[in-house]
């Protein structure tokens, strides 16, 4: 975290440094020579700075390899090639025990992401509707709604993921016990199987098609929009665009034959095979972090819908706009404002929290990359070096990504 | 777990980057007046808590036997428990003195990881367990199946060996500890858990219905068990060897815990040397010459520990088989003590 802050205080300084400069330049005469310049100075000095922290981290790092060689200990990247030799659980690329360590990297980096990202998508949608329904008129509705958040909020999560593993596997019938829909989807200890899609080659039509249609549906969007501000017409633009996305590659699709063929899961000796297997690790673990982070969300959806002043919900009304209007026009794009930096912050806490998959054998980056693999190369420092650079990695995105949001949404002041 | 890990990076960054040289374990275990000892989270019959909250097992009573030949009191003894994935940090971090964990011995730990093995405590291979309703009779009929097993371990890749040399594929749910392991085989989230087979016969007592479950009959790798040292600390890898060689021993001299005290007036030449009344063997591995009778009068010899542990008359009922004295029908061998 500590990026962040030496940014801030570099453009700090060069911010006061700068206009030093240009109040200078007002007295053409008295220019400094460069050492004396404060620009040039004070940038020596913080250059001087950053190299010398550099170089201490480095010493740190390389001082510790040398010593570990010393003591036998391999050290290096080169045990990356070698051959992995253990078997993953889940994969989103292709991995077997003949592929390198190093893919091992990228199965379990994938892993984490995928809950992360699945995670932040649903805890979002489910605070969003809980932080609203507290806020209900409907007494029920705003009392269930405390109560998920007042529960949620104050059982650890381990417990929570290890309730969710137990509660899954217990209530769950064995595979040749499945519950299923047809032939296409079963439901077990196993986890969930569902037909798994084929694509021919003709596919990529469709594909095209889609994309054309999210573009011209956006096109036709800003069109809409400007004609209103001219005309005051409004046209149907949800229902277009949807006609427009979902219309025009259904119709490819039957017009180049249909190229998507569906495997079944099949029931052998023990389990499925084949199908798409969702395993109930990730299940559970993606539940216990939605629900325990949701109920984070919903309390900061809360105090930022409470945030707006209500005098902008009367003037909504009093222009004559509906209830959800008024929520969606006026109220929630204020209330962002006060929403999104705490967000920003659940977002890095789920992602990091993904990491007590471990406790349940969902195989993430923490339990393949810095569990097995750690434990068959003994490459300590390496390998939490990468799992570290990883995690940093995926917060930064991620605070990057919120605060270009936030800067997109803030207040403009006219 | 960023804490922790940052724990571990700085843990081992100080330790290499402070103490260059790893030697002077035998100067720290006596300045502590203490044995710092790894051993796992719990295996009956290996090392496991006791009721009162003390360590038992077979592991646990080599760390006893160190403590006693170095400070002379067995009880001086610090168990840590340690998972599969956190063993080989915590002792290359300097974290214990000795590594006691149900540890198989292969060439990459001993080179690669910086450590030593001392010599072999119990020797293992790795076994399949599956519930008996599935009506499997053998390891080669498990093609397909779901596996529970240990993160960290010789096991998670003896079973890839296995599977894939016999065209079989399988799904491996990996779980940190053996208590993890074996609720989620009994759970019914795998078909079937593998490991070392004494330690498949130790999970067995955990299960709420034992006689539910089955150990198939094939034995797929060899699993040398022992005690773990650091690389590069030759007087305390010397003690390590002598304890476990002095157990040994001792079993083949018929020398136990109930006579010991007759064998120190013993005329026998190989028994004076042993109770350190002839040749003065406890200084040449920098110790009192009377280690050894501590060893054996505090926790007996390695058929006492054997029994007592794992034993015929335990929960385990595991026969000595190879774990027998050379003489006996099984492969424990000891280099001779003058
Ligand atoms: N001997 C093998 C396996 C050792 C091992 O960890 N076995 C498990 C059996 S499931 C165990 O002892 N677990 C006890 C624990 O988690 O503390 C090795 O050295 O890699």
């Amino acid at each position: 975290m500590s990026q962040p802050g030496v940014g801030i205080l570099i453009n700090f300084n060069l911010g006061i440094n700068l206009s030093e400069d240009f109040a200078s330049r007002g007295v053409p005469a008295s220019k400094p020579p460069p050492w004396n310049d404060p620009f040039i100075r004070s940038m020596f000095f913080q250059v001087i700075a950053v190299l010398l922290l550099g170089y201490c981290f480095y010493s740190i790092f390389d001082n510790t390899l040398t010593n570990m060689e010393k003591r036998g200990i391999t050290t290096g990247f080169s045990f990356l090639s070698e051959e992995a030799g253990f078997g993953i659980l889940m994969s989103l690329i292709e991995y077997d025990e003949t592929y390198s360590y190093g893919r091992t990297f990228f199965v379990g980096l994938l892993n984490t992401a995928v809950v992360a990202a699945c995670g932040i998508i649903l805890a979002t949608s489910i605070g969003f509707i809980i932080g609203i329904a507290r806020l209900s008129n409907n007494w029920l509705i705003a009392k269930l709604a405390t109560i998920y958040i007042e529960i949620f909020r104050n059982i650890p999560l381990l417990l929570q993921i290890i309730f969710w593993q137990i509660a899954v596997l217990q209530t769950l019938p064995g595979p040749r016990q499945s519950l299923r829909i047809g032939d296409a989807f079963f439901l077990n200890n196993r986890g969930v199987f569902l037909p798994d899609p084929k694509f021919g080659k003709e596919f990529i039509f469709v594909i095209s098609a889609f994309l054309i249609s999210l573009i011209s549906a956006y096109i036709f969007k800003i069109w809409a929009k400007r004609t209103q501000e001219k005309t005051g017409r409004q046209y149907p633009v949800v229902y277009v665009s949807l006609g427009l996305i979902i219309g025009l590659p259904t119709i490819i699709f039957f017009l180049v034959g249909m190229p998507l063929t569906w495997e079944y899961a099949k029931l052998e000796r023990f389990s499925f095979s084949g199908g798409a297997n969702i395993i109930p690790e990730f299940i559970s673990l993606l539940w216990a972090l939605t629900m325990y982070t949701a109920a984070f969300i919903a309390e900061i959806v809360r105090s930022g819908i409470l945030a707006v002043d209500h005098g902008q919900t009367e003037a909504a009304r009093s222009l004559g706009l509906r209830n959800s209007l008024t929520l969606r026009l006026v109220v929630i794009p204020q209330a962002l404002r006060v929403i999104i930096p705490p967000l920003t912050s659940q977002y890095l806490n789920l992602t990091k929290n993904s990491s007590l998959a471990t406790a349940i054998g969902y195989p993430d980056l923490v339990s393949v990359f810095m569990g097995t693999t750690l434990n068959q190369t003994g490459q300590a420092v390496e390998i939490v070096a990468m799992t570290m650079a990883v995690y940093l990695t995926f917060s930064l995105v991620i605070s990057m990504f919120m605060n270009w949001y936030n800067k997109r949404v803030s207040l403009v002041e006219r | 777990m960023k804490y922790k890990s940052l724990g571990i990076l700085t843990a081992i960054a100080a330790v290499a980057t402070f103490s260059v040289a790893s030697a002077g374990t035998l100067e720290n275990v006596k300045k502590k007046d203490l044995l710092t000892c790894g051993v796992s989270t719990g295996l009956p019959g290996f090392s496991d808590p006791d009721k009162n909250k003390k360590w038992t097992g077979l592991d646990a009573d080599y760390c006893k036997a160190v403590a006693a030949a170095v400070l002379g009191d067995a009880n001086k003894v610090k168990f840590v428990p340690l998972t599969a994935k956190e063993r080989f940090t915590a002792l290359q971090s300097g974290e214990i003195d000795i590594l006691s964990r149900n540890t198989t011995w292969t060439q990459t730990r001993d080179t690669s990881l910086g450590l030593n093995f001392a010599g072999v405590t119990y020797y293992d291979g790795q076994g399949f367990m599956v519930s008996k309703k599935l009506g499997v009779k053998s390891a080669k009929e498990l093609s397909g199946a779901a596996v529970c097993i240990q993160a960290g371990t010789t096991t998670e890749l003896n079973l890839a060996d296995y599977f894939r040399f016999n065209n079989m594929k399988y799904k491996s749910v990996v779980y940190d500890t053996s208590d993890q392991t074996i609720k989620g085989f009994e759970a019914g989230r795998c078909d079937m858990l593998t490991s070392d087979q004494s330690q498949l016969y130790a999970l067995m007592t955990k299960l709420k219905d034992p006689a539910s479950a089955m150990v198939l009959p094939e034995i797929i790798s060899k699993e040398p068990l022992g005690p773990v040292v650091r690389q590069g600390d030759d007087v305390w890898f010397n003690i390590n060897k002598w304890t476990l060689n002095a157990l040994i021993n001792a079993e083949e001299m018929g020398i136990t815990s109930q006579n010991i005290n007759e064998k120190k007036s013993s005329k026998d030449p190989s028994v004076m040397r042993f109770v350190g009344k002839s040749k003065n063997l406890g200084k040449k591995i920098s110790l009192d010459n009377s280690w050894a009778v501590n060893i054996i009068a505090q926790v007996g010899n390695y058929g006492e520990i054997f029994e007592r542990n794992v034993g015929k008359n335990t929960p385990l009922k595991i026969a000595r088989g190879l774990n027998a004295l050379w003489n006996k029908g099984g492969i424990m061998y000891a280099p001779p003590m003058r």
